[in-house]
């Protein structure tokens, strides 16, 4: 008997709990919530932008995903509750069409080589990404940094042969943190971002591929001003100051 | 013969099962259906949505591109010698966890089937840190010129580690259900321990093995995290099927599709295979 009550307890419970999960968005009806999407790449400047908005505008709540820029796209094009989206290249922001309520360019980012500590391959340049026996791991072509390293070495005519193409910039990182990867290809901001984890060496050619960076509110947004408050902020000259100083290049 | 009344993990009951028949039934509570029913479409319902996603017109010109074959050939060779790998590590310790007791044999036991319950990413992380090329093992390789990392052997490596426990805990249970009784028959009538343990132990045990190396088998072609981890993804080298459908989901999620579809197959052939290969 004591069994059949105490199960039965567990299942009420459960069932609660599981209720006030499902409800817990629609109490609080005086907060208004606010969701940004934005690339992998923008993960600390737009944290500390979306704290920045929560000051300026009291009782907002700023909600932040980051992830692969096609990831984003993919689950925003399946209903994800987004308002505001801020891709790592144009070709993604292209892909939400009309969704994307007006897309304005924000941001520029180029490539530079990341090695461990003290660069034990010495790597000087890009050229010395195809040397023999060097182990170079890259972004993938169907991500923006893959797309942006292959259009790199088509402009400066060096084939690489990597070790691994991976899904993202931040595994990129992660093999070459960790002393694996003799050298890998991301963003300058990256670098910036990584800090004492690895070394950077920056390239004469990186100037000849620019991604630029768009932001748009998304139709559909629950508070529409709000998102394009947030899109504004980014756009200002202290969100701009936010940006240059983690790395980022003027759009 | 094993005396085990209840399924494996393939679904098979055991023999004596069968033999007693339905008997006088107890019933079962009706009201059970209902749950039961949900969960069975749980799982059935999402794999029906994949096959109802297939573009059957484009679907035999995507899983025989190039790529599609390379990633399914790659999937192929690291699964079947991860298994193998599995049985030569795992047939050993799977007895010595069933027939001896030492001290702290539970802790051994509890570690070794660890990685059955350890997310995958971590389990890579595991090995990156003991044979990478900065590991604790990986630093000494390194300088006799051997590194495992973004190698095929690395995948088998994460395949390995993340398979074994399936088939250790297979096994071991099967020792454990089949009993010494014939064994030391054996032992009396003068074969020496290695002859009972090829002649009765091994045989004894056929059908548990074949399960547990089945569902490492399985457990093999579907890995990902590990070996996204340890082995990195490079075409032909580490990017197994699984990666493969990882990386296409968004760019080209008809070829995505098609590929999870073909791993659904494979996946469904070799249980089938298994469940009936008991009567061979």
């Amino acid at each position: 008997m004591i069994t059949r009550t105490s199960i039965s307890a567990v299942v009420a419970v459960t069932a609660l709990l599981a209720l006030a999960g499902c409800g817990s968005s629609s109490e609080g009806t005086e907060k208004r919530e606010l969701t940004v999407f934005a690339a992998a790449s923008l993960t600390d400047t737009f944290t500390e932008l979306a704290e920045q908005f929560e000051k300026e505008h009291p009782g907002v709540k700023v909600t932040t995903s980051f992830g692969g820029s096609s990831d984003l796209v993919a689950q925003i094009e399946d209903g994800a509750p987004a308002d505001v989206f801020a891709s790592a290249d144009t070709k993604n922001m292209d892909k939400l069409g009309d969704l994307a309520t007006d897309p304005q360019d924000f941001a520029s980012n180029t490539l530079e080589i990341a090695t461990p500590p003290g660069n034990p391959a010495e790597i000087g340049g890009f050229q010395d990404l195809a040397k023999a026996g060097t182990k170079v791991v890259v972004c993938a072509a169907e991500v923006p940094c893959g797309s942006a390293t292959a259009e790199m070495e088509k402009k400066t005519g060096v084939d690489i042969e990597p070790v691994s193409e991976e899904q993202s910039v931040s595994d990129v990182l992660a093999k070459v943190t960790s002393g694996d990867a003799d050298a890998g290809l991301v963003y300058v901001t990256d670098v910036t971002a990584a800090g004492g984890t690895v070394t950077g060496v920056e390239f004469a050619e990186s100037d000849e591929v620019v991604n630029t960076y768009p932001i748009s509110a998304l139709d559909g947004a629950d508070d529409a001003d709000l998102a394009q408050e947030f899109v504004d902020l980014v756009r200002s000259e202290s969100g701009q100051k936010v940006l240059s100083d983690a790395g980022f290049g003027q759009p | 013969m094993p005396a085990s009344a209840s399924p494996d993990l393939l679904g098979r009951s055991g023999r004596t099962d069968r033999q007693r028949g339905a008997g006088p039934s107890v019933g079962m509570p009706r009201w059970l259906w209902l749950p039961a029913g949900l969960a069975a479409a749980f799982i059935i319902v999402p794999l029906a949505a994949i096959i109802l996603r297939v573009d059957l017109a484009s679907f035999p010109a995507l899983i025989t591109s190039p790529s599609a074959l390379e990633a399914l050939w790659l999937s192929l060779r690291t699964a079947g010698a991860s298994t193998l790998l599995c049985i030569v590590l795992g047939v050993p310790l799977s007895t010595v966890l069933a027939r001896t007791g030492f001290r702290g044999q539970g802790l051994v036991r509890s570690l070794v089937l660890l990685p059955l319950v350890l997310p995958p990413v971590v389990s890579g992380l595991a090995l990156l840190y003991t044979f990478g090329r900065r590991g604790l093992l990986g630093q000494s390789l390194d300088l006799v010129g051997i590194q495992i990392p973004f190698t095929t052997l690395a995948v088998v490596m994460a395949q390995t580690f993340v398979a074994l426990p399936f088939l250790v805990i297979s096994l071991e249970g099967a020792l454990r259900t089949s009993g010494t009784r014939y064994e030391a028959v054996a032992a009396t009538l003068g074969a020496r321990p290695t002859t009972v343990y090829r002649r009765v132990t091994l045989p004894l045990v056929a059908p548990g093995l074949l399960s547990g190396s089945v569902l490492a088998f399985a457990r093999c072609l579907g890995e990902f995290g590990a070996t996204i981890t340890f082995a990195g993804n490079l075409p032909g080298v580490t990017s197994t099927m699984p990666l493969q459908v990882y990386l296409l989901r968004v760019d080209d999620p008809d070829a995505a599709v098609a590929l999870s579809l073909v791993l659904v197959v494979v996946a469904v052939a070799v249980i089938g295979f298994a469940r009936h290969g008991r009567a061979l």
